[in-house]
């Protein structure tokens, strides 16, 4: 089933076009890897779905249902975490979750949030005030933040940016099993390129706000002349009409 | 927030305390020049405590909205399921529940240290309230679209509206000893009506049903055009991306 499918998006300021034509699908449990060098279009992508940002054309469905027409029914069912999406500072770990978890309508919230704790090894630091944490203590707030209502569909952008590697392999098991047990879809940036093989079951290679390349992350390097999925991005960020 | 960082208080409390203790000595020493052709504390600290109320639901609107600029968490409030007439009450709501304590705090130590009595203006002291509230409400809207229009320098605009606005509605003196080009912006301002109001029902005339239509209806004017204008720069934000941006790169 496709949980959630783009059409023809784009995002237009003035004279400069961010995103151009871009389409897309994701399946139950799939996550899909959204690629590319800065400025490419993947957080102005990311904010269309999330609904912070209004496109200049193009749809928007999920689970079937138009996002513009449908967001207070389906806008329960998205979530996401990113880098640049700051909780409050002065509110403890708990009190971020149970005010997020009141935002998106979580029921038995306290349990949710015992649970969460639990899972992103939070226990210890749920009175402490989130601004006092380390950013890889904070990652992890905001992916529970990301997943505490259960969200069919995750947008995760950059979401180990700051983590050690150990954290960060914790981190990308806990989202496999995740969209794996209730089958939503992930879309996932991140400029790991041996994250994103490991992860994602598809991934979208952006270039000046179109979609370049897509494809298997296990197979597409190899298709297209590189050795890794590493040489591919830079090839895509240097010279991406040698790829079209 | 109150609860985790109570320094915070002093900006909410401490300077409506110390406004009344000083305008309470004020009017003090002005009674002893007038004391039977005028009541100066009744009508000087009811213009300070009704004045702070107003003053008070505008700034913490600011605040509050302000936290959120700091704490750079518009994008997770905007991306949840919240609409922005919920977030807009959650303003209004925070606000009010500050406000009030502040001004049960001012009327407790304006009637202990000055025998202060606010029910000296009888059950008038609810309309004048309720309307303060509504227009501190639009002001409050009115600054908060603002920054969020123009980033979070604005905030400088929003500090200085109570004092400014003070000269015109005649907080502490009849409009009428205005210039005439000053009365006229202080008959757009439905607190001049209000304030106005007040001190006729000092006076024990109590015939001032015109000052409080004519304040409800500029207050709920004036409610609905700053609503429409938060709503236009909150779409406007939502096509450039400010969300997002927002309390970064703004």
């Amino acid at each position: 089933m496709t949980v959630l499918e783009v059409k023809n998006l784009r995002k237009k300021y003035d004279e400069f076009v961010a995103v151009d034509d871009v389409s897309f699908s994701i399946q139950e449990g799939e996550i899909v890897g959204l690629l590319g060098p800065n400025g490419a279009g993947k957080t102005t992508t990311i904010n269309m779905i999330l609904g912070i940002l209004e496109q200049t054309s193009g749809k928007i469905e999920v689970l079937c249902e138009n996002l513009e027409s449908c967001r207070d029914k389906v806008g329960k069912d998205i979530n996401f975490a990113a880098v640049y999406a700051h909780l409050p500072p002065n509110l403890t770990v708990w009190q971020n979750l149970y005010i997020f978890g009141l935002l998106y309508g979580v029921k038995n919230l306290k349990e949710r949030i015992k649970e969460l704790l639990k899972e992103f090894d939070l226990e210890k630091f749920k009175n402490y005030k989130s601004g006092l944490l380390s950013s890889g203590e904070i990652s992890r707030v905001n992916l529970a933040k990301a997943v505490i209502n259960n969200p069919r569909i995750l947008l995760l952008d950059e979401p180990t940016a700051s983590l050690d590697p150990h954290v960060a392999s914790l981190v990308r098991e806990k989202i496999k099993k995740y969209a794996k047990d209730t089958k939503s879809a992930v879309l996932w940036t991140s400029h790991n390129m041996k994250e994103i093989e490991e992860v994602c079951t598809k991934v979208l290679f952006l270039s000046h706000g179109k979609i370049l390349l897509s494809g298997n992350p296990k197979t597409l390097a190899q298709e297209r002349g590189k050795n890794d999925l590493e040489e591919l991005f830079i090839a895509v960020a240097r010279e991406p009409l040698s790829l079209q | 927030m109150l609860r985790s960082n109570p320094v915070r208080l002093t900006a909410h409390f401490l300077f409506p305390i110390m406004s009344i203790v000083m305008w309470g000595f004020i009017s003090k020493y002005m009674a002893t020049f007038g004391k039977e052709t005028f009541n100066f504390v009744a009508v000087i600290l009811g213009a300070v405590v009704l004045w702070d109320f107003m003053s008070s639901i505008q700034q913490r609107m600011m605040s509050a909205f302000l936290e959120d600029v700091w704490t750079r968490n518009f994008i997770n409030y905007f991306a949840s399921p919240l609409k922005v007439t919920e977030y807009i009450s959650g303003l209004v709501l925070t606000s009010l529940i500050t406000s009030s304590i502040g001004f049960a705090l001012t009327i407790s130590i304006a009637g202990l240290a000055f025998g202060y009595n606010i029910l000296i203006m009888g059950l008038y002291i609810f309309p004048f309230l309720f309307l303060l509230l509504l227009f501190g409400i639009a002001v409050g809207l009115f600054i908060t679209a603002l920054i969020f229009r123009l980033g979070p320098s604005a905030e400088w605009l929003g500090w200085p509206i109570p004092f400014i606005m003070s000269i015109f509605v005649g907080v502490f003196y009849p409009a009428s000893v205005l210039p005439g080009f000053m009365q006229i912006i202080s008959k757009i301002l439905p607190p001049s009506y209000i304030f106005d109001g007040m001190r006729a029902v000092i006076a024990g005339n109590f015939n001032i049903g015109a000052n409080l239509f004519l304040a409800f209806v500029l207050s709920v004017a004036y409610l609905a055009l700053t609503y429409l204008f938060f709503i236009k720069v909150y779409k406007r934000n939502l096509k450039t991306g400010a969300i997002s941006r927002f309390g970064s790169e703004e």
